[in-house]
Parts: structure tokens; C-alpha cells; sequence
């Protein structure tokens, strides 16, 4: 019983954790995990509309030019990923 | 014994004595397994159809596409298949008309020398010439062809060539000297009797010609002097010179090597057993069918779970040791192969999953040839068992997979092997040969699964083609009806055969059974496909089209009519035209298809099909009498059919022929047409059915009686009893009291119908309730425990109704009557009597109970010991009912003692009585006041036993639930105090419960119970630790929002640490814990808590935490962004960490 539960129970909580978006894992890089947080704060301005208009304001930039640019911003949000053999 | 008479009427023992040590004597060598062991046997249990299947066998094929691409030309492939079916049919007739002609001339007496008959020359010459023209097109021959007849003395071999005898004669000798069982069988098929057999199955005899000769009337083959010749006989016969023995060609294969084994009927003879130089396994096996131990140990192979004598002679070659630096690289595989295979058939289950996956990884590198040429002759052993086909089958499939278009050559063997599994009666057996097929079609693609399917469409044997049909249609539905659509137009249209015509329509009719609505997209082309099969010549296309439209029409109901617009008129024109077996195939097609009619159709084509049905009511075939029946059903089912043509037109014919007590003594007619006339009385009416029936109450058979009930109740629960007039129910609630009195066996029927219709007529009944009641009473006091359970279980069903009826003075006689009974022996009669007891109870309320309750329940405390599951529920239900509705009445020390009693109902097997049980507590609880009851479980949680202590815990919170908490919180933790480790686990777990139960009311004792937390979460035990962590969830969750957040946070500081915990449950608890924690705190406190150990540089406290964030985020990843930390000072080169967006201030 006590195998069966570690082998299911969180093992696949793990397994299901991976199956999302912006999740992580023990062997992530500072760049993958900070690229994910520039995602969720661009898709949170986008989706509260009161931030969107906070930042137009404070950008000068029509509300659509704001929700544009973020979410264009979403691509890659910290630039291109830095090259692997750094380590 | 001697003839004088004894004088002494017995010296010995008794004789029953004698016969018990003889039959010991019996016994002794009995196997006990060896019953069930045949049963295990598929071949063992199955019928004589399915065991046709060792009758085939496979045709190794070539792959054509691969030649065609390597420019090669295909040898083996489709034509050669096509003209060995050919030739095959033409083998059929030939011996058909050979037969016919003995026949005829036996009776006419004339055959005395049947012997040295040669069979009619034209016949032969065409044969010949078909054998010829393949010899000089293929060179070398796949199947046997035994009908060469050149060592008859009348034909010496001046015409032959001599390749072609070089070819014939060793398969002709072997033919006739090594006759195998399965040719003395068919020998002795000749006599008259036996000769429908032979229309049946012509294809099967495999003998070749020469049974044809021992057929001859009168001649015995099994006998002395009929036996085939020796060897040695046949020197010392023929000529020194001009003979010779040929050696077998190169590519013949003796077919089933079985037979050639044991108890043959030839061997059996006296000496006369040639022993087959091709197979030295035969011998091996035969040495180990003498041998009585077997081998559980092989070299190679390690210990297997059995090893079977059957087994020696597929696995000879590896049961001896041997040098295998002597062996080429071909025979190394072939021993790797036979290892694998062996440890996978009867190895234990790890060694079978390591060769399995062995096998599967070496597929490619062992090749397709090997490897099948050693799982496919296993598969057709007849003592093959239903684990060791499964297997094989399972290596089957993952080879496969592996293999590719590799298997294109082996398709047919293989298909000859996995076909029978798709007419197993197995369920789980037909999946996997559906799987198979599936994948092989998909391995080998279409073009090639047609071409090496199309001999088999219109093969002599109906066995080959009913099994080739069901495998055309796993193909289809495997690649796609639309591909294999063309196909099926051509085959369904064959001019040639109507074998072959047949087979196209099963394979239809295949398709829509196993895709079901799936044809839709398809059904106008399936049916056009096949439509014209409607006026074929032969009956027996005419009926599986019919069967493959009702098929079609089945699967895509309610749609799709339009598909069938075509075949209505040959349909009804049809119904008109045929009698018998095609009539009841065309009848069904109507059956299904009716339904999908639009409403306003529906009424004309009902009306044509009634005149046949009607006339068909009549039919003394049991199979009609079903499908009429069926399609009366379906009928009255539809919508356009009008309740006024039902009751004129239907219904007289339809009671004539059916209700009569014969159709109530077959299960399977009885269930039909209890089926239909419920159906019947959806559309006419309760009154026009019932008052058909109602006398069948009173009728003198007991079965028609009980398909009367059973019927009345159907239809009365359906569609109530308001229809039912004054008369009609006096004649129904006298037929049936008349009938529940005369059954005489105690059955759920009467129970049931005796009771819905009651229920029925509601307060109508009042007139007779006073009989009724009195009839039950009657029976309460049978002789028989089982008259008395039923009548008790039918008060139970009456309660209500008596009590609508205002008969209040029965209820209460019955209650003492049932009281009085309370002492019952039988569990299941008790059982029944409290049931009944407490329906009484629930209806007449606790205050005018009869008996006072206060007499009731000090008589059920006894019975709460009783262990019967029936008798616990049927009391913790009653003392529930009368504890939660009246526990005033009684005196609380009863209560207390019931309490003590309740205690063992928590040690129950069955869910239902332990909750009673559980919630009989909160209803005692309540009226008593919590201390006591709260005392008494409290010290149950030190009792030993585990599911005793954790119900009491639940008790525990259902009275902190109905009591308030306030009662019991401070009671438990108290308790917590307790040295003893089960209370201590016991009383956390109460709160736990507590706190789940009581929600958001827990903000008013958080604070209490912290520090009783703070001990429980710093405890060395780990179970404490967990149930603690629970708490916290609930508490947690059920104070979220409610301004606690200074004593979450302190509890969050002790379960935090614990997020390093591997048992699963406790860690499974923390995080739970964690979670609940995310929802009081807000994500950021969690967040704070979480970037400690993200990038830690052990893995393992990484790990852990990320699967906290994970959790987190996946929670709450929106609510996280504002709590990020700035990462700005992170940046390098191109890669800008810092979130602008949030920096910008107005």
C-alpha cells in the first residue's frame, strides 16, 4: 500500500504538475523560471483591465498599444535564452 | 462365486463396506485437478465448430510489394492462393461427386469392388490438368495435393512428367501410409448417415484422395485387414526395380505433427506406428508422454511455474544440453527464440515480462520468419489453455508492432491462427484477436490483407468463411470503411460464387455490428453494397442480407432511413415471398428498420408486415416465434402505430397464440413475451392488457401465473392503475390475492407484483385491506421461515398504503404481530420482521406506535448482537428511526445500554450499518445530552481494534456536530492528555473529523487549540504529526477569511518543516496542510516561505520545494505575480530580468 501511494500518489502529482505551463522542476535555470514570471505579470496586466489602464496611463500609450505590446512582449520577455555550455 | 447355493448368508464384510474400499481403491489415483484441467483446455470446452480451426492452415505468402519493388517476380502470392482455392473447390466437387456416384451405386448395389474404383475419368482429368498447369507455374507447391493417383496399377506414369511425380508421389505415399486420426475420421464419413456432414464441411477432409478409397461401404479402416500398408510390406509387395522412395521436397512441412502422437487410433493396432523423420520432436514428445516427470528446470531458462508434456516436443531442441559452438548463427537464433518463447508461455511472471520485452526489443534482428514459424504452431496445439494463448497472443502483438511489413509474408499463417479467436465465446479473447487483426492490417496495409484474404471469401469451408468475414470487417474498421469499400461492391456482386457473395454481405453485416453508429457516415453505400442480396438466387444470401440490413438498421438507429429507402420494397415483397429461415431473417431486417421510419410511414408498412407476423403467430419454430415477438415489440414501440390498430388488429391474434401456459414454461419465451406485452401496453393501455390477463391469476399453472404477475406488475409499475376500472379491480386484487395464496415457491415475483399494485391503487384497496391484512397475518405465523419473511417483507411494502387507507387498528395489529415475532430464529426472516417493524414505525409515527416504544426498543437491544448483516441493518435502522424521532419515550439508561451495544455495530463489515451506527450516536447524543455518550466513546478509543477506534472518532465529531463543539472540544482535548498513544492518535483524529464537519465555526476555537497542535506537530511520531497536519487543513480551510491568520501563520511555522517527510501519507498530509495554508495566508507568505529552497543547492531540498511552488503556482499563479521578487540585479548580457512594467509610477 505504502509503495503503491509513493508511486502513484506523488509521482503523479509530479507527472500532472509537468503537464502545465510555467510549473517547474529541480533542474530549471534562473532564465527559464524569471521568463516564466515576465509571462504571468504581461498575461495579469492583460487580464485585469484596471492594471492596463493604470499602465497606459503611466505609459502614455492608448490601452490596445499596452495589451499589444505585452502581450507581444510574451515571446520572449527576457530576451533569447542565454547559450547552455555555460556551465 | 460358485453355483451352490450359500448357506451362510454372508462370510465377509458388507457389501457397502467392499464397495467404499473399492471405490477408495478408485480414488487413490484420481486426480483431483484433472477435471477442471480439460476445462482449461481451450480446445477441451469448445464446440465442434470452433475446434474446426485445426483443420486449417496457413499459406506462407511472399511480400509483393517488396518484390515489385526489387523487380523481382512474387512467387506464392495471390495468384497461387487463388488457384489453390480453386483448385480446392474443384478437389470439393470432385469428391462430392464421387460420393454422390457410391452412393447411388450402393444403393443400387452394384459397388462390390469399390477397392480397385478408380474415380470417373473426366473428373480426374480435370483435376489433373488444374495440377499440372500449377506444377509448371509455380515449380514448387505450398499445399498439399494428394489427388495424383499414380501408382493405381490402371495408370502407369507415362503422362506424367517426371518432376510432377517427383513432387506428387512422397506426399501420395505419406497419404496413404501415415493416415492420420483426422483421415480415419473422415473414412468413416462415408456411411450414409454421416453424409449431411460432408455438404456441410466439404473442404475439411484432408486425406487428399485416398480416403475417397477406404470410404467403400462395409469397409472399416480402423479394422486389421484395411490398415494402410508398411513399409516393409510394401517391398516384399513391389518390384525391386522401377520403385524408389523419394525424400519429401524441401518446403513440406507435415501439418500437424500431433497427430501422429500417442493414442492414435492406428498406433493403437499393435506395432503399426511409422515414426516421422521430419519430426524428431514427435519422438521427444512421445518419450515424453512415457517419462512421467517432467522437466521444471531447462538449461538456458532457469526454473519455469510448469512445463507441460505437450510442451517437449515444440521445445526439444533446447531441453539437452549441447555445443553450441557446433551450431550455424540461424540455429542460435532459433534456440534464443525458443527460450524466449518458453519463458514467456510458462515462466513466472518476472521472467516472462524480461523475455517478453526481449522478444519485442529483437524482433527485427530475429526476423519475421523465425520467430512465427515457433509462436504460430504453439498457438495450434490442442491443449493449448487460455493463459498460455493469451500470451502467445500478447507476443504476437508486440512483434508485430516491431516487425512492420515485415510480417506481409506471414500474414495469411497468422490469420489463420488469430481468426478463430473472433468467434471465441471468450469476450476478452475476441478483443484481443480484434487487436491483432487491427494491427496486422495496419502493418501490412490494405492491398495486401485483401489479396491474401480473398482465396478465403469463397472457400469451400463455411467455418474459413465465416471467420475470414469477421476479419474483413476488424480490417475495415481498422482502415476505414471507405477504403475497403470498393472491395466489398465487387465481392457482393461476384457472378462467380455465391460463397463468395455471402461472405461479402457477413462482412457488411460484421462491420455494422462491431463499428455500430460509427457506419453512419458510410450506411447508404453499405446498404446499396448490399441491397441486391435481397434477390439473389440463393436462400442463404437472401437471408444474410436480410440479417446484415437489420444489422445495419440496429447500429444506426434512430437515423439514417433514408440509407434504407431501397430495400423497403424488396423487404416487403420479400416477407410475402418467403417462408421459413428467410422469412424470419426478413422479418428481423423490418424489425430494426421500422423504428427509423418517419411517423407518418410508419402506419403503412406496420399494417403490410402485421398480415405476415399475424400469420406467423402461429409458427411452431422456435426461432420465429423470438423474432416475431421482437418485431411485434418494435412495432408497438413506434410511434405512428396507433393504440386503436394495436388493440384491433394485434392484440386478439397476439393473446391467441401467446398467452397459453406452454410459452410460460421456456425462460427464454416467457421473458420475450412478458417483454412485448409490456411494450403492447404502452400503446393500448393498462385496462386492455390487464383485463386480457387478469384471469391468468387464477389459472391452474404456477409459471403462467407468475409471467401473468409479472407482466401485471411491469405494466401497473409503467403506467399506474388509474385506468384500471371498479370491476376490472376487484377481478385483479382477487386474482391476486388468489394467486399469492396458491404459489408454492416463496418468489420475488409475487413479492414484487402483489406490492406495486397495491401501491397502486393507493387507497382503492381499502375494501379489501382487511382480507389482505388477514391473509398476511396468516402467513406470519406459517410454518415455514420463508412464507413468514415474505409476508413480513410485504408489510413492509404496505405500510404506507394501509395507513392511507385509514387503517390504522391493522397497522397496529400487525406491529404486535410483529412484535410477538421478534424472537424469530431464521437471520433472514428476522431481518425482514424489523424491517417491517420500522416501516410500520415510520408511518404511524412514535407516539401511537404499536407496540409503545418504550416496549419495542428494550426488546431490540438483544438483537443488536445478533451478527447477521441483514438483522444489524435492518435494527440500526429501526433504533435510529425511533432515536431520532422518540427518544423521550425511552429511559436513558436504555439508551446507554443501546450505546454500549451500538459500540460492536462499529466492527460491521457492511458501510451501511456502521454509518447507521455513527449516526445513531449524534441522534442519542441529542437527546441525552453529549457527556455520556461522549464518555462512552472516548473510552472506546482505547480499544485494540483499528476500525472500531477511527468509527468512534467519527462519532465523536457527528456529536461535536449536533451538540455543538463547544461540548466536546474541550472533553477530547482533555483526553489528549492521556499517556496512551491510540488515544491520543484517536483524539486527534476526532478533531480532525470535528474540525471537517464544523467549518467555519472553528474560528471560535483555533486559538484553543493551538497549543494542543504545537505538541502534536513537535511529536516524534510520525502519525501524530500527519493526523495533526490534517487538522490544520481543515481548521486552515475552515477559517480562511475569518481574521486567524496570527495562529495559521504560527501553525504554518510547525508544519512547514515537515515538508521533508517521505512516508506518503504524512507527506501527502503536509502538503495538503501547505495547500490549505495558501488559501488563509495568500500565496505571497507561501511564495516567501518557497524561494528559500528553489535553487538550493541540494537536489533533494530542491526537489521538494518545487513541488510546493508547483502546487502553488498552479493554484494561484495569477495572485503570485505581485509577490516576484526583483530579479533586476540578476541580468547579464542580452537577458533584461527586470519586470518594467511593474516600476512605473504615475
Amino acid at each position: 500500500m505504502a509503495s503503491e501511494l509513493r508511486y502513484t500518489a506523488n509521482a503523479q502529482l509530479e507527472h500532472l504538475h509537468a503537464r502545465y505551463t510555467g510549473t517547474g522542476h529541480a533542474d530549471m535555470t534562473k532564465y527559464d523560471w524569471i521568463t516564466h514570471q515576465h509571462r504571468d505579470t504581461c498575461a495579469s496586466i492583460v487580464g485585469h483591465p484596471p492594471l492596463t489602464s493604470y499602465l497606459a496611463i503611466a505609459d502614455g500609450e492608448s490601452i490596445g498599444r499596452v495589451k499589444f505590446e505585452m502581450t507581444e512582449r510574451m515571446l520572449q520577455p527576457c530576451g533569447p535564452p542565454p547559450p547552455k555550455n555555460d556551465e | 462365486m460358485s453355483d451352490q447355493p450359500r448357506l451362510i448368508d454372508s462370510y465377509t464384510a458388507p457389501k457397502d463396506v467392499l464397495e467404499e474400499f473399492a471405490q477408495l481403491a478408485d480414488e487413490e489415483d484420481v486426480d483431483p485437478f484433472r477435471e477442471t484441467a480439460t476445462s482449461r483446455q481451450i480446445s477441451a470446452r469448445q464446440s465442434d465448430y470452433h475446434n474446426r480451426r485445426f483443420e486449417r492452415q496457413g499459406i506462407a505468402g511472399t511480400d509483393a510489394f517488396k518484390d515489385a519493388a526489387e523487380g523481382k517476380d512474387s512467387e506464392g502470392g495471390y495468384k497461387d492462393a487463388m488457384r489453390l482455392a480453386n483448385l480446392e473447390r474443384e478437389e470439393q466437387r470432385v469428391r462430392r461427386a464421387i460420393q454422390e456416384k457410391e452412393k447411388r451405386e450402393r444403393e443400387e448395389g452394384t459397388s462390390r469392388d469399390e477397392l480397385d474404383r478408380t474415380p470417373p475419368a473426366s473428373e480426374i482429368d480435370e483435376v489433373l490438368k488444374d495440377v499440372e498447369a500449377s506444377l509448371a507455374a509455380s515449380g514448387k507447391r505450398k499445399r498439399r495435393w494428394d489427388v495424383g493417383d499414380d501408382d493405381e496399377p490402371a495408370k502407369p506414369d507415362g503422362e506424367w512428367s517426371d518432376k510432377a511425380i517427383e513432387d506428387a508421389a512422397p506426399k501420395k505415399r505419406r497419404s496413404r501410409w501415415d493416415a492420420t486420426p483426422a483421415d480415419v475420421s473422415a473414412v468413416g464419413a462415408g456411411e450414409p448417415k454421416k453424409r449431411s456432414r460432408w455438404d456441410e464441411t466439404p473442404a475439411t477432409a484432408p486425406g487428399g484422395l485416398a480416403p475417397i478409397f477406404m470410404a467403400a461401404p462395409g469397409i472399416n479402416a480402423d479394422g486389421q485387414h484395411n490398415r494402410y500398408m508398411t513399409d516393409e510390406e510394401l517391398d516384399a509387395l513391389l518390384p525391386p526395380t522401377g520403385y524408389a522412395i523419394v525424400a519429401p521436397p524441401p518446403g513440406y512441412a507435415t501439418r500437424a505433427p500431433t497427430r501422429n502422437l500417442g493414442a492414435t487410433p492406428i498406433s493403437s493396432l499393435g506395432g503399426f506406428h511409422i515414426q516421422d523423420d521430419a519430426e524428431p520432436s514427435a519422438a521427444a514428445a512421445a518419450a515424453a508422454q512415457m517419462a512421467p516427470e517432467l522437466p521444471t528446470e531447462i538449461p538456458g531458462v532457469g526454473t519455469l511455474a510448469f512445463f507441460k508434456a505437450e510442451d517437449a516436443k515444440y521445445f526439444e531442441k533446447i531441453l539437452t544440453e549441447e555445443d553450441e559452438t557446433q551450431l550455424s548463427v540461424d540455429e542460435m537464433k532459433e534456440r534464443k527464440i525458443m527460450r524466449l518463447l518458453l519463458k514467456i508461455k510458462n515462466g513466472t511472471p518476472p521472467v516472462r515480462k524480461t523475455a517478453l520485452r526481449q522478444i519485442t526489443d529483437k524482433a527485427r534482428e530475429f526476423g519475421a520468419g523465425p520467430l512465427f514459424d515457433k509462436i504460430l504452431p504453439l498457438l495450434m496445439e490442442r491443449t493449448l489453455e487460455d493463459q498460455e494463448r493469451h500470451l502467445l497472443v500478447k507476443v504476437i502483438d508486440r512483434v508485430l508492432y516491431k516487425l512492420d511489413d515485415l510480417v506481409r509474408p506471414y500474414v495469411h499463417k497468422i490469420l489463420v491462427v488469430i481468426e478463430p479467436l473472433l468467434i471465441d465465446e471468450d469476450y476478452y479473447a475476441r478483443v484481443e484477436g480484434r487487436e491483432i487483426i487491427s494491427n496486422l492490417s495496419k502493418a501490412a496495409g490494405l492491398a495486401h490483407m485483401i489479396s491474401t484474404m480473398r482465396p478465403d471469401i469463397d472457400h469451400a469451408d463455411e467455418y474459413v468463411r465465416n471467420t475470414t468475414a469477421r476479419a474483413f470487417s476488424v480490417v475495415a474498421s481498422a482502415l476505414g470503411i471507405p477504403s475497403l469499400l470498393p472491395f466489398l461492391k465487387a465481392v457482393c456482386r461476384s457472378k462467380k460464387s455465391w460463397q463468395a457473395r455471402h461472405t461479402g454481405i457477413r462482412i457488411v453485416q460484421q462491420i455494422a455490428i462491431m463499428m455500430g453508429c460509427a457506419v453512419l457516415p458510410h450506411l447508404r453505400n453499405l446498404v446499396d453494397t448490399i441491397a441486391h442480396g435481397l434477390e439473389d438466387d440463393q436462400q442463404k444470401v437472401r437471408t444474410m442480407t436480410a440479417l446484415g440490413i437489420a444489422a445495419l438498421a440496429e447500429a444506426s438507429a434512430p437515423y439514417g432511413i433514408e440509407a434504407f429507402d431501397n430495400v423497403l420494397e424488396p423487404l416487403w415483397k420479400g416477407i410475402r415471398l418467403h417462408r421459413g429461415k428467410g422469412l424470419a431473417a426478413f422479418l428481423k431486417a423490418i424489425g430494426f428498420i421500422i423504428p427509423l421510419m418517419e411517423t407518418e410511414h410508419v402506419g403503412y408498412y406496420v399494417k403490410e408486415v402485421t398480415i405476415i407476423l399475424i400469420r406467423e403467430f402461429q409458427s411452431s419454430d422456435e426461432e420465429m416465434k423470438k423474432i416475431v415477438l421482437k418485431v411485434v415489440k418494435q412495432c408497438a414501440a413506434t410511434e405512428g402505430v396507433t393504440p386503436q390498430y394495436i388493440k384491433q388488429d394485434i392484440l386478439p391474434d397476439f393473446f391467441k397464440s401467446f398467452w397459453i401456459r406452454r410459452m410460460a414454461l421456456d425462460r427464454r419465451n416467457y421473458r420475450q413475451v412478458v417483454e412485448t406485452t409490456v411494450e403492447l401496453a404502452q400503446k393500448a393501455g393498462v385496462a386492455e392488457i390487464v383485463g386480457r390477463i387478469v384471469d391468468g391469476l387464477k389459472d391452474d399453472s404456477e409459471p403462467y401465473r407468475k409471467m401473468v404477475m409479472e407482466t401485471i406488475t411491469n405494466v401497473v409499475q409503467a403506467l399506474g392503475a388509474s385506468d384500471i376500472d371498479d370491476l376490472l379491480e376487484v377481478r385483479l386484487v382477487d386474482g391476486i390475492i388468489n394467486a399469492f395464496q396458491e404459489q408454492t415457491t416463496e418468489d420475488q415475483v409475487m413479492l414484487d407484483g402483489f406490492g406495486t399494485v397495491v401501491n397502486a391503487l393507493g387507497v382503492r384497496v381499502k375494501p379489501y385491506m382487511t382480507q389482505i391484512v388477514s391473509t398476511v397475518l396468516w402467513r406470519l405465523n406459517n410454518k415455514s421461515a420463508k412464507v413468514r419473511q415474505q409476508a413480513a417483507d410485504l408489510t413492509t411494502r404496505f405500510a404506507v398504503v394501509i395507513k392511507q387507507c385509514g387503517e390504522d387498528q391493522l397497522l397496529a395489529k400487525l406491529g404486535v404481530v410483529l412484535f410477538e415475532q421478534l424472537g424469530e430464529e431464521y437471520p433472514d426472516t428476522l431481518g425482514s420482521i424489523i424491517a417491517a417493524e420500522g416501516a410500520i414505525a415510520n408511518v404511524v409515527g412514535m407516539t401511537e406506535m404499536q407496540p409503545p416504544v418504550k416496549d419495542l426498543l428494550p426488546r431490540m437491544t438483544p438483537i443488536l448482537r445478533n451478527r447477521h448483516e441483514k438483522v444489524q441493518e435492518a435494527s440500526i435502522n429501526l433504533i435510529g428511526r425511533i432515536a431520532d424521532r422518540g427518544a423521550e419515550f425511552v429511559p436513558a439508561r436504555e439508551w446507554m445500554r443501546i450505546c454500549f451495544e451500538l459500540l460492536d455495530l462499529l466492527k460491521a463489515h457492511k458501510k451501511a450499518i456502521r454509518r447507521a451506527a455513527v449516526n445513531s450516536f449524534g441522534y442519542i447524543a441529542k437527546s441525552l445530552g453529549p457527556q455520556d455518550v461522549l464518555s462512552v466513546l472516548l473510552t472506546n478509543l482505547r480499544v485494540q481494534e483499528r476500525q472500531s477506534r477511527v468509527c468512534s472518532t467519527v462519532a465523536i465529531a457527528i456529536v461535536a456536530e449536533t451538540c455543538g463543539p463547544f461540548t466536546c472540544i474541550p472533553a477530547i482535548l482533555n483526553e489528549y492528555r492521556t499517556a496512551e498513544l491510540n488515544v491520543r492518535t484517536g483524539c486527534l483524529k476526532a478533531l480532525s473529523f470535528v474540525f471537517e464537519y464544523i467549518g467555519p465555526q472553528s474560528a471560535h476555537y483555533c486559538d484553543s487549540v493551538v497549543t494542543m497542535l504545537e505538541d502534536a506537530l513537535t511529536d516524534r511520531d510520525l502519525v501524530h504529526r500527519q493526523t495533526a497536519s490534517t487538522i490544520v487543513k481543515h481548521l486552515a480551510l475552515g477559517v480562511a477569511g475569518m481574521g486567524c491568520e496570527d495562529s495559521m501563520l504560527h501553525l504554518m511555522n510547525l508544519v512547514w518543516p515537515n515538508c521533508f517527510e517521505t512516508s506518503p501519507h504524512v507527506i501527502g498530509a503536509v502538503m495538503d496542510a501547505i495547500e490549505a495554508m495558501r488559501v488563509t495566508l495568500g500565496p505571497g507568505i507561501l511564495l516567501n516561505y518557497t524561494l528559500q529552497g528553489l535553487f538550493h543547492p541540494a537536489r533533494k531540498v530542491r526537489e521538494v520545494y518545487w513541488r510546493i511552488y508547483n502546487a502553488l503556482y498552479l493554484g494561484a499563479s495569477d495572485a503570485m505575480v505581485p509577490f516576484y521578487p526583483d530579479l533586476g540585479e540578476l541580468s547579464e548580457g542580452n537577458n533584461v530580468y527586470d519586470r518594467h512594467m511593474l516600476q512605473m509610477v504615475i
